[in-house]
């Protein structure tokens, strides 16, 4: 579905910010996106956007060139989803989503029946249609995400670009969003979002992507590559990955470690460990 | 038809009645006694065809000086009201108008150098807008340049622009003629209806429904520039096309009001925060009604001028109705602002 290949963007001449990137979305993938801050997220996320346009490389969505397209013609393959902003004026719930019917409207026509109807479904998929008529304004955190997750969702994209849609959440919304994207995901929509917690690659992603200096290091299913080394050399600090039994499932979670020599003790005792099956093993 | 498109109709209606109500009355205000049935009959007679039973000297003040000059309140103060609700929705900035932004500043400017020069009146509209135009530009790049996203950037970019084009009407007036030409400067600057007659009307009618026309075909993507300028290309949104119609159709609004009655402030700013309290912030419902209670506003305030049968300029009387106002709507929703 997504498909980004050699990807090069740079703001001045001489500094690259995007060194060649690539990687895929398929239909129904979550894709996290990892990385330390100024790394190049989000400059990767305005290319895929056409808030800036890339010196190099191409960005397909089923096959077809976004770069190349008009801005309204692109909107109906990408939609995005900003963190929770604000919005000066006091605009209804519903309002809000309304704004993503605008790329299917002519110029000068009013929203039809259909547009409505398109509007209430995506507020419905999300559980918030009892908020409809609530000012957006006056909603939380994890109410206004979800609002632009439904926003996002009547625009009738192929593709949902997030950037990082659990800031600034608490636990109890940032399940509520995560449970969300897992469930349009199952429904056929690719997802690419990007995280400052690798825990939530493993909680809901199918794929992770680590960025490191505007180059993606690995991508793959974030059993295989989120790992206390690769995060450790991800994020320049010493990052421990373990597993728990929750429910006859092992769920993965990610400690950073404020001292190294924790560090190293946690990694001489992982390898202790090794040594003690393998003893048991023998035994 | 939805339960909340019935009630914005029922709104619209209400505000629409208001505004004919307070239209009919105004007619009988002045120093010439009319009751609100003989206004109707004598506003009708040229359709209807009803014998005069009037003096031609009512007849001539009813639609000859009144009609024009409540008629042209009306028009200009829908005019800045719906260039102030535009300009703060799609910069996103609720503390911007017409005035703040230096437009007013910039068409006053324009006017007063055409004045100065002897111009004809279509050509002093003509330099209105340009220099309008030439005001909020300069306001917006400057607000660009220092910060994107700050709120009191772009309202200080336009204090700065203001200030400018005040010091630029100054020596316009330093060199008027100090017997004919800088006392109606002078006045005309501070706001007056009193000039107003049909041939103003003829002339700013077109220009008036044309921008309301703009502005109502983009009325969708205007909204969405609420939302913010990326988010808004993410839905499809050419911006800059869209600011740019903004930018047009307020700006001819607001020089085609200067030009008729010079600078009235505050209408621009306060009046669509009072419509976003009736019908919501949707732009699509704001047009109207911050047409209907602009034009409502400056027909109260005109009423009042004309009623205390002083000559007090309707600038000075916008600002002091308007500033209080303003501050009671800052301490409201200093919440949402800051």
């Amino acid at each position: 579905m997504l498909d980004v290949s050699n990807l090069r963007f740079s703001y001045r001449r001489g500094r690259e910010v995007l060194k060649g990137v690539s990687f895929s979305i398929d239909r129904g993938e979550i894709l996290c996106l990892l990385g330390s801050n100024g790394t190049g997220k989000t400059t990767l996320l305005r290319c895929l956007l056409g808030f800036e346009k890339p010196d190099g490389g191409r960005i397909l969505v089923d096959g077809e060139d976004v770069t190349r397209m008009r801005l309204e013609r692109r909107a109906r393959y990408l939609a995005y989803v900003p963190q929770s902003t604000s919005i000066a004026f006091p605009y209804t719930a519903r309002e809000v989503v309304l704004m993503g019917r605008v790329a299917h409207l002519a110029t000068g026509a009013s929203h039809t029946a259909r547009d409505m109807q398109v509007v209430d479904e995506a507020m419905e998929r999300l559980q918030i249609a009892h908020l409809a008529e609530c000012r957006y304004q006056e909603m939380s955190g994890g109410e206004r995400q979800m609002v632009l997750v439904a926003r996002a969702l009547a625009q009738d994209a192929r593709l949902l670009v997030m950037d990082e849609p659990t800031a600034n959440l608490d636990y109890h919304n940032q399940v509520k969003i995560l449970t969300a994207l897992k469930y349009l995901a199952g429904q056929g929509l690719g997802i690419l979002m990007t995280s400052h917690y690798p825990d939530h690659a493993f909680l809901a992603c199918t794929k992770a992507a680590l960025m490191k200096g505007g180059a993606l290091v690995d991508v793959g299913p974030p059993d295989d590559i989120v790992t206390s080394e690769s995060l450790t050399n991800l994020y320049d600090t010493p990052v421990h990955v373990g597993g728990t039994f929750v429910g006859g499932l092992v769920v993965k979670t990610c400690i950073p470690l404020l001292d190294e020599t924790v560090y190293a003790r946690v990694q001489a005792d992982a390898e202790g460990s090794q040594e003690l099956d393998a003893s048991f093993e023998r035994a | 038809m939805r339960m909340r498109d019935r009630r914005f109709w029922v709104k619209m209606g209400l505000l629409a009645a208001t505004l004919v109500v307070v239209y009919l009355c105004s007619f009988v205000i002045g120093s010439v006694d009319a009751s609100v049935s003989l206004v109707v009959d004598v506003l009708l007679s040229r359709l209807t065809g009803i014998e005069p039973y009037w003096s031609a000297v009512t007849d001539q003040i009813m639609l000859g000086v009144r009609f024009p000059q409540i008629t042209l309140s009306v028009l200009i103060g829908g005019a800045l009201a719906v260039s102030g609700a535009s300009y703060q929705t799609v910069f996103k900035n609720p503390m911007v108008s017409s005035d703040i932004l230096g437009v007013s500043a910039g068409a006053g400017f324009g006017a007063a150098l055409a004045m100065l020069n002897g111009c004809t009146w279509w050509q002093i509209q003509l330099a209105a807008f340009v220099g309008g135009s030439v005001a909020v530009l300069l306001a917006y790049v400057i607000g660009a340049v220092l910060g994107r996203q700050n709120l009191t950037v772009l309202v200080l970019a336009g204090v700065v622009t203001s200030s400018f084009f005040q010091a630029l009407i100054s020596i316009v007036k330093t060199v008027a003629d100090t017997d004919s030409v800088l006392p109606s400067i002078t006045f005309w600057l501070m706001g007056s209806l009193n000039k107003g007659d049909n041939a103003d009307l003829v002339l700013m009618l077109p220009a008036v429904v044309l921008s309301l026309a703009l502005l109502f075909a983009f009325r969708n993507k205007i909204d969405v520039l609420a939302a913010g300028e990326d988010e808004a290309r993410s839905m499809g949104v050419n911006v800059n096309v869209v600011k740019g119609v903004v930018i047009v159709a307020s700006t001819l609004m607001t020089a085609c009001a200067v030009s008729v009655a010079g600078i009235i402030g505050w209408i621009g700013m306060v009046v669509p925060h009072i419509a976003r309290t009736i019908t919501g912030a949707s732009f699509s419902k704001l047009l109207g009604s911050s047409f209907l209670a602009g034009g409502i506003f400056l027909l109260l305030i005109d009423d009042i001028v004309r009623s205390s049968f002083s000559d007090l300029p309707l600038g000075v009387l916008t600002a002091l109705i308007g500033t209080p106002m303003f501050v009671f709507l800052l301490i409201r929703t200093r919440k949402e602002w800051v």
